[in-house]
């Protein structure tokens, strides 16, 4: 990189706050998603909203690209960095800058880390709502670009759910503020897009979030099934029964046996394991338990637990939350998925998740949020084995296509990032896609932020948008867009 | 404000009929004017696609369009800069999928909320608002001016409950994002940016959402006494573990109340009835709520006229003061006052007099508000009040932005023109 534009980095954020040494660029290399990386041209640590702003002023004057970076746990690629551009790292924004207790607010940078903003306002009895497994050091800023979910979005919704409004330095270096401490900010609902958009739109400085209170009770049971298919019927007994579970989780017995590897969470060795979580009034919570508890029943179970203390429900939950780590205790290497299906499409798609698997010799092991539909198959396979990893990713793309045959989506909460943008294509028409870079060309109209991620093939902003004509080949079925 | 509708040659007209069926176009009467302006026509068309093809048409002919289905909120912000078509979404009213165990729906645009309520209470489940007059309101309406009601307290409003949306845009596109699965990051999410976007962007055909359970017991408790006190209960029971489907704070001059609502089963709203006993304390007791006390959200917009009503947003702590602020500025102005406020800080206000003491009181109210932190914004008033101001109150530093996003979405300036923020 250019040695005038790397002063002029290095005078905006110090000399500490500027890493250009290949040895120390390599931690920035890849995020949550190992299998693809790329090496920065340099990583700017800013520490001020201010520095941000004038890091991103440099780039758009320069036409640098840049990627911004909370944690990297990422599981998509989204923080992958660009060749010829630069990381922006949010780590040392990690301040609470407020907490506004009577009206449920807490104001954030974007490097603070998840967990640590319920542990900011637990002994008051308040809670935020998103946990995504990684919670521990998964950062909000990183939250808010993948729009993060966690076990109990089921009943408390996602990250975008829970954020009020933004300052956001924009990919020309403006500095703006999207939404607002109270709700139904006037205008258009610039956060909601904001949120989830991958780090393709800006970067957020400052995060205003809605806290709740913790539920009086919280109880989970734990269901032993010999199928996943017994488990699925009785998740679709629990909602039909017109419950909402702050959470409904399942695993198979692969995934079992990752966990009992790993952590020791002494689950019953099963065909199908389901978690379920009510959390409210007390009454209420043991009245619908016992409702569950007999779904469950009838469903076939012929092991059931409720963990009510703390410490019994932390036990229960370790094993679930540990368990995409776990399977490396059963295979040198895996893959994450993430695809959605509507839940009564559950028994087809798991069939054909066995089928598939059997075909062409990889296991997978499956964990779900069951009562959303989100699932979450584990291609296991051996990277020291030749050819087996294109093998793993060619069956983990077959069960995304699964998913969007079976009308669902390609991520629930990892977003696309570089991993699954191909896939975008599948699931979305070109309009649909032409539609969203609308809103792409509003913010970044000279694709500098987080450039190539989501979309298959950015459109140029100077291209006139229009109504899809297809090429007569395709009309033909001679060829095929992707 | 000027009102200079160029006239399209009558023979233009002909090709809109023949895209959407000539049964389907109508001249306009005075009956359809919005906020004083009177289009030429109306059209209904029958599917998504003639909806989108007659856009185009619409925008290709340069002619300026309001997109409309029950009516019942055309007239929310500012009056528009001209009005040429009237684009009606009322014959796509279908409810095209309810996935009862998946528990989603996917509905068109002009189904009236009420009728869609009533068929998803056919398998126990709800969308889960209680907006205005659900009756008329259909789902495109609620969704293109974002009401959603007192239910919110509980399970979010609109932009939490949508999950998927087909538009049409002015160069005839007909584009969808999000899908019928709950929980989906694939994309951007254009639901949410057209929730609220009163009609600017394009025009809502059918959206997706998801769906809860009917309560199988509900019951409402309301408390009276003086705003302070009120408020600062409201504020314990949001600090409680308790759970409400609805808490609200209604005011008028001389007296006040706060709503409070429970749905469950009947061991836990007895369970949560207690507890509210004992944060309320011995001085203050609850009774039955009074018959619509749920639908005083409604129900501010009834009297006599000329009268303004507002929605404003302020946080649940400035409840008291803006009761207080509604007080003074209507004594000051020799006007009467209503409010409802939902424990999430969005409130209706509705001031009575005349024209002059309105707009005056309004801009005290905006001012006085704004300080606090927070919005108000105009939604019904006689014309000359918002004809002499922007109903949504000066716009933010994201006003470049959001007139760059208009522009991406209809560059002509087709939709709506003149109508939102900052007059685009």
């Amino acid at each position: 990189m250019d040695a005038r534009i790397l002063n002029e980095f290095r005078a905006i954020v110090g000399a500490t706050g500027l890493i250009t040494e290949p040895e120390q660029l390599s931690t920035y290399e890849c995020d949550g998603l190992t299998m693809f990386r790329v090496m920065p041209l340099a990583v700017l640590l800013p520490t001020s909203a201010e520095q941000v702003q004038a890091v991103v002023r440099v780039c758009h004057r320069e036409k640098i690209p840049f990627v911004a970076r909370g944690s990297g746990t990422g599981l998509s690629g989204g923080a992958l960095p660009v060749a010829n551009g630069i990381v922006i790292s949010l780590a040392r924004m990690n301040r609470i800058l407020e907490v506004d207790l009577p009206n449920q607010r807490v104001v954030v940078e974007p490097g603070v880390m998840n967990l640590n903003v319920t542990a900011r306002v637990a002994p008051d009895g308040y809670f935020y709502a998103p946990d995504p497994s990684s919670q521990q050091v998964c950062s909000i800023g990183g939250n808010v670009a993948e729009n993060s979910g966690g076990a109990h979005c089921l009943k408390y919704g996602f990250t975008t759910t829970h954020v009020l409004g933004m300052e956001v330095v924009l990919p020309d270096g403006s500095l703006v503020h999207l939404g607002d401490r109270t709700v139904d900010h006037p205008g258009y609902d610039l956060t909601g897009v904001f949120v989830g958009s991958e780090g393709t739109l800006g970067i957020a400085t400052k995060v205003i979030l809605r806290i709740m209170k913790k539920p009086e009770v919280i109880q989970v049971l734990l269901a032993a099934f010999n199928s996943t298919n017994e488990a699925g019927a009785a998740v679709s007994g629990i909602i039909a029964a017109g419950m909402l579970p702050a959470a409904i989780e399942m695993m198979d017995n692969l995934a079992i046996q990752a966990a009992e590897a790993a952590v020791h969470a002494n689950y019953p060795d099963c065909g199908g394991l389901l978690l379920v979580e009510l959390d409210g009034p007390a009454p209420e919570v043991e009245t619908l338990m016992d409702e569950v508890a007999d779904v469950c029943t009838k469903c076939g179970a012929w092991e059931i637990r409720v963990a009510q203390s703390d410490a019994e429900r932390a036990r229960v939950w370790t094993g679930r939350k540990a368990a995409f780590a776990a399977v490396g205790r059963i295979s040198p290497a895996y893959i994450v998925q993430d695809g959605v299906i509507p839940r009564t499409a559950l028994p087809h798609v798991m069939s054909e998740i066995v089928r598939l698997s059997s075909e062409c010799g990889l296991r997978v092991a499956n964990v779900f949020h069951a009562g959303d539909g989100n699932l979450h198959p584990l291609v296991l396979y051996d990277d020291a084995v030749p050819g087996q990893d294109k093998l793993a990713e060619k069956l983990a793309g077959d069960i995304l296509r699964l998913c969007i045959k079976a009308g669902g989506s390609i991520t629930g909460e990892h977003g696309v990032g570089e991993e699954k943008k191909m896939f975008m294509a599948e699931m979305y028409t070109e309009p649909d896609l032409g539609t969203m870079q609308l809103v792409r060309c509003a913010f970044d109209p000279e694709n500098l932020s987080n450039p190539d991620k989501v979309f298959p093939r950015p459109r140029l902003c100077g291209e006139k948008p229009g109504v899809y004509e297809p090429h007569p080949l395709e009309v033909a079925g001679v060829a095929q867009r992707f | 404000m000027p009102v200079g509708n160029e006239v399209k040659p009558k023979t233009a007209w002909p090709e809109l009929a023949e895209i959407i069926g000539k049964e389907n176009l109508h001249a306009a009467t005075t009956a359809d004017a919005c906020e004083g302006v009177t289009p030429q026509m109306i059209a209904e068309p029958g599917t998504a696609e003639d909806l989108a093809r007659a856009l185009r048409w619409a925008h290709d002919a340069g002619l300026k369009v309001t997109p409309r289905a029950g009516g019942t909120k055309l007239g929310w912000g500012n009056p528009p800069a001209a009005c040429d078509l009237v684009l009606s979404t009322a014959r796509l009213h279908r409810v095209l999928e309810h996935a009862w165990a998946d528990m989603t729906v996917i509905v068109e645009a002009g189904c009236r909320v009420a009728a869609l309520q009533k068929t998803l209470a056919e398998h126990g489940q709800q969308l889960a608002l209680d907006p205005l007059w659900p009756e008329r309101a259909t789902i495109g309406g609620i969704l293109s001016t974002n009401d959603s009601g007192p239910l919110r307290v509980r399970y979010g409003s609109l932009r939490d409950l949508i999950i998927g949306i087909t538009v049409a845009l002015p160069d005839g596109t007909l584009a969808k994002s999000g899908g019928k699965v709950v929980k989906n990051v694939a994309g951007y999410d254009l639901a949410k940016l057209f929730t609220g976007a009163l009609g600017t962007l394009g025009v809502i055909v059918q959206a997706i959402f998801r769906l809860h359970p009917l309560p199988r017991e509900r019951r409402s408790l309301s408390f009276s006494g003086a705003p302070q006190a009120l408020n600062q209960l409201l504020l314990s029971i949001l600090g409680s573990k308790l759970v409400p489907t609805g808490l609200q704070l209604r005011a008028e001059p001389g007296q006040a109340q706060l709503d409070v609502r429970f749905d469950g089963t009947t061991a836990g709203i007895e369970a949560q009835v207690k507890q509210l006993h004992q944060i309320a304390g011995g001085s203050a007791l609850p009774t039955d709520s009074p018959a619509g006390a749920w639908t005083s959200h409604q129900s501010i917009w009834d009297g006599p006229t000329p009268a303004l009503v507002a929605k404003f947003c302020v946080l649940p702590s400035h409840f008291a003061a803006i009761c207080e602020l509604f007080e003074r500025t209507a004594r000051a102005h020799s006007s009467a006052w209503r409010m409802v406020v939902q424990s999430v800080g969005a409130g209706y206000g509705r001031l009575e007099g005349n024209e002059p003491a309105l707009r005056t009181a309004l801009l005290a109210l905006r001012g006085e508000i704004a300080n606090m932190g927070g919005s108000i914004v105009v939604l019904s008033s006689p014309l000359a009040v918002k004809r002499g101001l922007d109903v949504w109150g000066p716009p933010c530093d994201a006003q470049p932005l959001t007139v760059r996003v208009k522009q991406r979405f209809d560059p002509d300036g087709t939709l709506n023109p003149g109508r939102f923020v900052g007059g685009i």
